[in-house]
């Protein structure tokens, strides 16, 4: 099969059996570029996923990219890039269409009380993972609590206080 | 106007608004779909007011019930919402391209990327920060509307499923409005 084909089809896999987003979807991943096709070695993955961390953009996104220039060239990444998204893009269409269709019918009124307390959890499980995965030392829990209070009491835009972080990071680090 | 219509407008304004707004969305999340949450909350909502607080638990809600990254499935829904399939592929297209020039950039030319020193600073000084940006969210998010204590329940609950045990976000949304559609079907308070 054509490369491109082929980084096509595995990416657009990837795009369509990972939810939950994120973190949930690298075994997936891992499992398609390393054990599957061997794109690439575990040591590299590794290596993606430290950059993926350190730059902006959904981790799913950041892999499709790499792998798919390391693989095909500039070409690749946009073929994996589009692969990746297109899932996404033709599910949340459908969703939105039947949606629209069924408005202000009861049912869907009824489910959406049902799921929007639900989202509060989720982003407060998403919190739990970060602050694990983050929180390692004094200098880290001061980091936190200046920004959570420049950004829920002084209301600071969030994107001035990633920033003012990350300038944090080079004074402290 | 109801969650799901798209409003009338035919103005490439409107579109090229909604593809820099997610551009700078796409540029400054990182560490997961997660942290991108607090940054569209105060463009999307707050700022430009284009969709309300509820329509955008909502979208939320059902971003994280399709497959695909979270960031990537919310910037679609806001889009249609806003301005229909052109307004969805500009968003998208915003909400990639950051993430996708970034990381071309990094493979073509730095191969020791992840070995610089100053990124390594710069990045331990926005961990920290991601985890305070997600926790203003979840603060926010319950202090809104009422029944406080019912919904902080449910959100700890949901949590402990989702954070330590594994349960799929997927199985919980449709759980919870499953159960919802019950309890309404036969009136159950």
């Amino acid at each position: 099969m054509p490369i491109l084909l082929d980084l096509f089809i595995s990416f657009f896999k990837i795009g369509a059996f990972s939810f939950g987003g994120g973190y949930a979807m690298l075994p997936f991943i891992e499992d398609v570029v390393i054990y599957e096709h061997s794109w690439l070695s575990t040591k590299e993955y590794i290596d993606i996923l430290a950059i993926s961390e350190m730059t902006p953009g959904p981790i799913a996104i950041n892999s499709a990219t790499f792998i798919g220039y390391k693989i095909a060239g500039v070409l690749g990444s946009i073929v994996s890039t589009i692969g990746v998204v297109l899932p996404s893009f033709i599910v949340v269409s459908f969703l939105f269409y039947v949606l629209s269709k069924l408005e202000n019918t009861k049912v869907v009124e009824w489910i959406f009380q049902g799921i929007r307390p639900i989202v509060a959890g989720l982003i407060l499980a998403a919190f739990i993972s970060v602050f694990n995965n983050t929180i390692a030392d004094i200098k880290a829990v001061f980091i936190s609590i200046t920004v959570f209070l420049l950004v829920y009491v002084k209301k600071i835009n969030p994107i001035l206080c990633i920033l003012i972080a990350g300038l944090l990071g080079i004074i402290l680090y | 106007m109801g969650l799901f219509s798209t409003k009338g407008e035919k103005d490439l304004k409107i579109i090229l608004n909604l593809f820099i707004t997610f551009f700078k969305i796409g540029a400054f999340t990182f560490g997961g779909g997660y942290a991108m949450i607090p940054i569209m909350e105060r463009e999307i909502v707050e700022n430009k007011k284009l969709i309300d607080d509820e329509e955008f638990t909502d979208m939320l809600a059902l971003a994280q019930a399709s497959p695909g990254p979270v960031a990537v499935n919310t910037s679609i829904f806001i889009g249609y919402k806003i301005k229909g399939l052109m307004g969805a592929l500009s968003s998208l297209l915003g909400t990639v391209l950051p993430s996708f020039l970034i990381i071309l950039i990094i493979a073509v030319f730095f191969n020791d990327f992840k070995n610089l020193k100053i990124v390594d600073q710069i990045f331990s000084g926005i961990r920290p920060a991601i985890a305070a940006l997600i926790l203003s969210s979840v603060v926010g998010m319950l202090k809104k509307g009422d029944n406080l204590s019912k919904r902080i329940i449910i959100a700890v609950i949901v949590a402990v499923l989702v954070g330590f045990l594994d349960i799929s976000p997927v199985i919980i949304i449709i759980v919870g409005g499953l159960i919802s559609v019950i309890m309404n079907y036969f009136k159950i308070k």
